[in-house]
C-alpha cells in the first residue's frame, strides 16, 4: 500500500479544491448580484412600474413606471438583434462557404475580433457622429443601427465558430448528391447550426439590451413610448442609471427594479433560447 | 464489355505529392469494379476524381481527362452539379442531413425539382427507401430526425438519398468499413442487386468483400495502376507480382 498523503494524492486534492473554489464564486457572484436587486428592487415593483410610463413628478417619487424604457429596450435590442443577424449570416456563411482559407476571410474575422473588443461608449461616439454625418437625431433607429453593430461582432463570431465545427463529410454529402454550395449553406449547414443560433442570437440580445453607453447619445431618453423610428426611445440600462442618480431613496429603489425587470428579461430570453435549442437540436448531426 | 466510365491518363498532386500516376482505365457497364490496394495508394483519389470530388481539396491539380458516356466531365462548359447527380457516392462513415428521414430522401429530388415531372414526392421517397431496403424499418416513422437511426440504417439512407438522383453510376468510398457485420451484409446484398441497373464502383481494403462483389477489380500502388481486369484473373491469378504480394498480405 502506498501512503495516503502521498504528493500525488494532495496535488489532486489541493486542485479540487481550487475548482470548488472557482465554482462556488461563480454561482456566489450570480447570486449576490440578483440578491442585491430582488431585495432593493422587489419593494419598488408594482404593477404601475411595469404598465405606466412616467407620470408628472415621476422622478420625485410620484404616480407612474417604467414602461416607456421597457418598451424601448425591447425595441432596441430586439431591433439590433435582427439587423446584427440579417448582416451576420450571409458576411458568416460568405466566409466559410465561398471564402474559405483566403486572406480575405482572415481579415474578416480580425475585424470582428477587434469589433468586439472596442468598448461600447466607442460604438456610442461613432453613432452619433453618424447621425450628425446624416442630420439623424437621437432615435430609435439610429439605437438600433448603433446595437446593431454592437451586436453583429458577437453573433458573426459566435455562427462563424459553430460553422467551422461541422464536419467536412456533411457538406461533401450535399455536394454529392449534385447540391451547389448557396443549397448546401441554405438546407444543411444553416439547418444544422439552427440550436447554436438560437443561443448565439441570446447573447447578442442580452449584450445590446444591457447596454447603456451605446444608446446614450444615439437613442436618447424620453418618458413617452416611440411611435415610430424617428421617435427617441427610453432604455432600462439608462433608467437604472437616471434614477439611481436623483438624491430621493424612493426613486433610487426604483432603480433596482428597473435592473430587476431587466434581469428577468435576460432571464427569460436565456431560459427561451435554451428550450428552443433543445428542439432545434432533434435533427442536429453529431 | 460496354465501357461506361473511361479515363485517360489521369494525374492528380496534392501540393507537391503526386497521387495518381497516368491512370488510364476503362470502367465497365452494369458491373461492380472493385479498386484496392494499401492505405494511401490512391484509390479514394482516383474514386473523387470520377465524381469531381478532387476539386473540394484546395491545391489539387489534375491533368488528363475522365469520360462518362464519352464526354468528358473536366470540360470547362460541364456543370459539376449535374456530374455529381449522375454519379453518386457514399462516403466511408454515413452522414445523414440534419432533416427527417424523409426530408432526406426528397432533398436531391427537391432542389433538382425532380418531383415536379408527374410523380408525387410521397411515391418517390417510398420507392427509393425500398430499394434501399430502409422502408420496412423507417415507414411508421418518416419524420423523425435521420440521426435517431442506427449506423447501418443511416447507411442505406444515404444510399437511398444518393439513388433518389437518379444517378446511373454509384461510388462507395469502404461504405460498409464503419458498419457492424450484418448491416454491411446487408448494404453488400444491395449493392449485388443494384448492379443491374447501375454501374458501380467500390474502393475496399478488405479482400473478401472484394472478391464477394467484384466482377471487374483494380489494384493500385503508390499512386500507379499496377493491374486490372476481370476480378477472377485479378484476385485469383493476378499477373503481377506486387498484386500477388498484396493479395498474400505481405503489405
Amino acid at each position: 500500500m502506498k501512503r495516503r498523503f502521498s504528493r500525488r494524492y494532495l496535488e489532486e486534492k489541493f486542485f479540487q479544491a481550487l475548482m470548488g473554489l472557482s465554482l462556488l464564486l461563480v454561482t456566489g457572484s450570480l447570486a449576490g448580484i440578483l440578491l442585491t436587486v430582488v431585495i432593493k428592487g422587489a419593494p419598488a415593483l408594482t404593477l404601475d412600474m411595469i404598465t405606466k410610463t412616467p407620470q408628472g413628478g415621476y422622478y420625485l417619487g410620484k404616480e407612474g413606471g417604467i414602461l416607456n424604457a421597457i418598451v424601448g429596450s425591447l425595441y432596441l435590442a430586439g431591433g439590433g438583434t435582427i439587423l446584427a443577424l440579417i448582416v451576420s449570416i450571409p458576411t458568416v456563411l460568405g466566409l466559410n462557404v465561398y471564402a474559405r482559407g483566403t486572406r480575405w476571410a482572415d481579415l474578416v474575422r480580425l475585424s470582428l475580433d477587434l469589433m468586439w473588443g472596442t468598448p461600447s461608449i466607442v460604438y456610442g461616439a461613432f453613432g452619433f457622429t453618424l447621425m450628425l454625418a446624416l442630420g439623424l437625431k437621437a432615435s430609435l433607429l439610429a439605437g438600433i443601427i448603433v446595437l446593431g453593430l454592437l451586436e453583429l461582432p458577437i453573433m458573426a463570431r459566435a455562427v462563424d465558430e459553430l460553422i467551422r465545427m461541422i464536419p467536412e463529410e456533411l457538406e461533401e454529402s450535399s455536394f454529392a448528391l449534385g447540391a451547389n454550395r448557396f443549397e448546401t449553406a441554405l438546407f444543411v449547414i444553416l439547418r444544422q447550426i439552427l440550436p447554436g443560433l438560437a443561443t448565439a442570437i441570446l447573447l447578442a440580445f442580452g449584450r445590446g439590451i444591457g447596454d447603456a453607453a451605446s444608446v446614450l447619445f444615439t437613442a436618447g431618453y424620453t418618458d413617452r413610448i416611440p411611435d415610430s423610428l424617428m421617435a427617441p426611445a427610453a432604455s432600462l440600462p439608462l433608467a437604472v442609471f437616471f434614477q439611481l442618480n436623483t438624491p430621493f431613496p424612493e426613486v433610487q429603489q426604483r432603480a433596482y427594479a428597473a435592473a430587476l425587470i431587466l434581469t428577468v428579461i435576460v432571464l427569460l430570453t436565456s431560459l427561451g433560447s435554451r428550450w428552443l435549442a433543445g428542439r432545434l437540436g432533434r435533427y442536429t448531426i453529431r | 464489355m460496354e465501357t461506361h466510365i473511361s479515363i485517360r491518363n489521369l494525374n492528380a498532386h496534392y501540393q507537391d505529392q503526386q497521387a495518381l500516376k497516368n491512370i488510364s482505365l476503362d470502367i465497365p457497364k452494369n458491373q461492380i469494379t472493385v479498386i484496392i490496394g494499401p492505405s494511401g495508394c490512391g484509390k479514394t483519389t482516383l474514386l473523387k476524381s470520377m465524381n469531381r470530388f478532387l476539386d473540394l481539396v484546395s491545391g489539387t491539380q489534375i491533368s488528363g481527362d475522365v469520360l462518362i458516356d464519352d464526354e468528358s466531365i473536366y470540360a470547362p462548359s460541364v456543370d459539376v452539379t449535374e456530374v455529381r447527380k449522375k454519379v453518386g457516392l457514399l462516403l466511408q462513415r454515413p452522414f445523414p442531413l440534419p432533416m427527417s428521414i424523409y426530408d432526406n430522401v426528397a432533398y436531391g429530388l427537391r432542389i433538382h425539382s425532380m418531383h415536379t415531372r408527374g410523380h408525387s414526392l410521397d411515391t418517390a421517397v417510398q420507392h427509393y427507401l425500398e430499394m434501399a431496403g430502409l422502408w420496412d424499418e423507417v415507414k411508421d416513422r418518416l419524420h423523425a430526425p435521420a440521426a435517431r437511426l442506427s449506423v447501418g440504417q443511416q447507411q442505406r439512407l444515404c444510399l437511398a438519398r444518393g439513388l433518389a438522383v437518379e444517378p446511373e453510376i454509384l461510388l462507395g468510398d469502404e461504405p460498409t468499413s464503419a458498419l457492424d457485420p450484418l448491416s454491411a451484409l446487408n448494404i453488400e446484398k444491395r449493392l449485388m442487386a443494384l448492379k443491374e441497373q447501375y454501374t458501380i464502383v467500390l474502393v475496399t481494403h478488405i479482400l473478401r468483400q472484394a472478391k464477394r462483389l467484384a466482377d471487374y477489380a483494380v489494384f493500385m500502388y503508390l499512386g500507379e495502376m499496377v493491374e486490372h481486369g476481370p476480378a477472377q484473373q485479378v484476385l485469383e491469378n493476378p499477373q503481377q507480382e506486387r498484386t500477388r504480394a498484396y493479395l498474400e498480405g505481405e503489405f
